[in-house]
């Protein structure tokens, strides 16, 4: 016996290693229940961290507006007579952000704000011999849009640092007009600008759509070929915690009376998705804990019914009722503990299992799993507060019994 | 009573009744009064379903009369909640029962350290010290570190017997502690058990079936439908 432990340490340990095939299975089943939810829940927060940069490297935290344009009819109908008036929304023409030279020195100084760049965007054509393609144009400053969006990461050939009468194209576009870097292009715009522009780099977004219809200009370029001379359709800015998008973006308007979107306003469903992941996680959760709780409940019961005699014999020897239920609990807290670091340990394997399966072709990672330490601790305290409820209901009975019963047999 | 303490047990007026208030009611302790004093060495024998085991339940304080007073050396004990009857009963009364007497999870050495391990909470060197002194006492020590599955049912017996004396308990309560025995190792154990009363001041009540054995007791307590049918002395013929 070692001398550091208590009694009810002693009995409970000594007890589980005698019974050791029930002892071996529940923590079996509570090892397999916890290694399932850490390779679950490290499964979820990497699809989701990674589903987060996804949505963030193609787009602006926050995107400042000018406010869209009203019709409002001018007549009023006179005392007491009634006018029924259709109004037509009005057309909203390409129009440039007041004074955003300011707007823009003033949100650079906000708290949290890491970085803003103005925008010109439009929509315009491509010609090159008999072909052409409409294209949306985004006219950028690179040393501040680059920081926005993780456009340098996508170059695939040339360069991102576009000035003058450089261009980027989508590696789509440019194998449907045949063209690499170097090339020139002819673009067009409604408003009747022409440009003949020079492609710096190629960009691959892993999506054809964008690699077909985006093309990257300099800002001024943009400007005058959308007749928009010092003017920019939107003012983009990025935070150093994304998650605080909407509060800030509702700040600006406040203090600018333009019209602010926050990346959480505009992509709802991107939460939901991510609201109906975590959701599925937690019941996974629940009902992985729940089985375990009553696999641990079920042992002790058994348990109790085989070991009355002996806590017959306890308590005719002086052991309180104290003692036996303090027993119990701790077996179904050990047998808790144990199962979910056998678990944490067994879903870890999981996990680097997963990492070098789940590749793809060109051998990187589907997405980066993240091992969180603290998610094998969670488990750890979770499973012994699961062990000590199970226990709960054995551990009464155990204590209730009456020692001239269980002794007799 | 000039003594106090000379008195071990006292039963004054005990009944028992199960079922209390339902059709199905019965008493079947009626109304006993007992006194053993210190040292005594008393056998209680009687008839199957004569209240043997049901008293030795209510002297052990692991049941409670329904009515009359139980005191164990001089303490009144019916009015006392769980905690304070556990203590009691760990303090006062040693058990040595028939069967399975011992957890088979633990060592012979260790089964009698276990009432100090419960009153103390956790294992020192002087309960070691003190549970070797008994086993060296019921003549085990070569065993005493074998797991206590692994002994004879004689063994066995005797390493119960020093459990129930670890806590030098005032009276120790035996039922039928030679009943799954040989004649042989039945004669050694009940010997152990006199060789301890003589050499201490613990009384004994031991309930029996063989009536040789009884012989051997200072006091002869029959019980017959829960009442007390005889009780006398008994002059012990040489062991």
């Amino acid at each position: 016996m070692n001398s550091a432990m208590p009694f009810e340490w002693i009995l409970a340990i000594r007890f589980m290693r005698q019974a050791r095939m029930q002892t071996l299975l529940i923590m079996a089943g509570v090892a397999l229940g916890v290694s399932v939810i850490v390779f679950i829940s490290a499964l979820i927060s990497g699809l989701q961290t990674n589903l987060f940069k996804r949505t963030l490297d193609f787009q602006a935290q926050i995107i400042i507006l000018p406010p869209k344009e009203v019709s409002r009819p001018l007549h009023q109908a006179e005392d007491g007579a009634m006018l029924a008036t259709l109004v037509q929304p009005r057309a909203q023409r390409l129009q440039s952000v007041d004074q955003w030279q300011t707007v823009l020195a003033q949100v650079a100084k906000m708290d949290g704000v890491s970085v803003v760049a103005p925008v010109v965007a439009g929509a315009g054509f491509i010609v090159r011999g008999e072909a052409n393609k409409a294209v949306g144009l985004t006219g950028i400053e690179p040393e501040t849009y680059l920081q926005l969006i993780a456009l340098n990461s996508k170059i695939i050939a040339g360069t991102a640092n576009i000035t003058g009468t450089d261009m980027l194209v989508g590696l789509d576009l440019a194998k449907d007009l045949g063209v690499w870097t170097g090339d020139k292009l002819n673009l067009q715009t409604a408003s009747g600008g022409t440009a003949t522009l020079s492609i710096r780099g190629i960009f691959d977004y892993g999506n054809s759509g964008m690699n077909s219809r985006s093309v990257y200009i300099a800002l001024r370029t943009a400007q005058s070929l959308l007749d928009l001379a010092g003017g920019v359709t939107s003012v983009e800015v990025n935070l150093d915690a994304p998650f605080t998008a909407e509060t800030v973006a509702q700040t600006i308007q406040a203090q600018t009376g333009l019209k602010v979107d926050s990346w959480i306003a505009t992509n709802a469903q991107f939460f939901s998705a991510l609201e109906a992941q975590s959701m599925s996680n937690t019941v996974i959760r629940f009902f992985v804990g729940l089985t375990a709780a009553l696999g641990i409940a079920s042992v002790l019961v058994v348990s109790v019914v085989q070991k009355s005699k002996a806590i017959g014999i306890l308590r005719a020897t002086g052991t309180s009722r104290q003692q036996i239920l303090r027993l119990f609990l701790l077996q179904g807290a050990l047998t808790g503990l144990i199962g979910s670091l056998l678990g944490a340990f067994v879903g870890w394997l999981f996990l680097i299992a997963w990492r070098n399966i789940a590749i793809n072709a060109d051998g990187t990672q589907l997405f980066p799993i993240t091992f969180d330490p603290m998610l094998f601790v969670y488990a750890a305290v979770g499973a012994t507060l699961v062990g000590i409820l199970a226990a709960l209901f054995p551990a009464l009975q155990a204590a209730r019994l009456d020692p001239a019963v269980a002794i007799r047999g | 009573m000039a003594d106090f303490n000379a008195i071990t047990l006292q039963l004054k007026g005990i009944r028992k009744a199960y079922n209390v208030g339902l059709p199905a009611g019965t008493e079947v302790m009626h109304g006993l009064d007992l006194t053993i004093e210190r040292g005594e060495f008393v056998a209680l024998i009687g008839p199957s379903g004569s209240g043997k085991s049901t008293l030795l339940n209510l002297i052990g304080l692991l049941d409670k009369p329904t009515a009359g007073e139980l005191l164990i050396t001089g303490q009144p004990t019916t009015q006392l909640q769980d905690r304070e009857l556990t203590l009691l009963r760990a303090k006062s009364i040693g058990f040595v029962f028939q069967f399975h007497n011992l957890l088979p999870e633990f060592t012979a050495l260790e089964n009698v350290m276990l009432p100090l391990l419960a009153a103390r909470g956790r294992p020192d060197e002087a309960m070691r010290l003190r549970a070797a002194e008994l086993i060296e006492q019921v003549g085990l020590t070569d065993v005493g570190k074998h797991m206590s599955n692994d002994l004879s049912g004689g063994q066995q017996q005797r390493v119960a017997i020093a459990r129930a004396l670890v806590m030098q308990p005032a009276l120790v309560l035996a039922d039928e502690p030679t009943g799954n025995l040989d004649t042989k190792a039945a004669d050694n154990v009940f010997d152990l058990l006199r060789r301890v009363n003589e050499a201490s001041d613990t009384s004994f009540l031991i309930v029996t079936h063989d009536p040789r054995l009884a012989q051997r007791c200072d006091r002869i307590i029959e019980l017959v439908d829960g009442r007390i049918d005889s009780d006398k002395a008994n002059r012990v013929s040489s062991p």
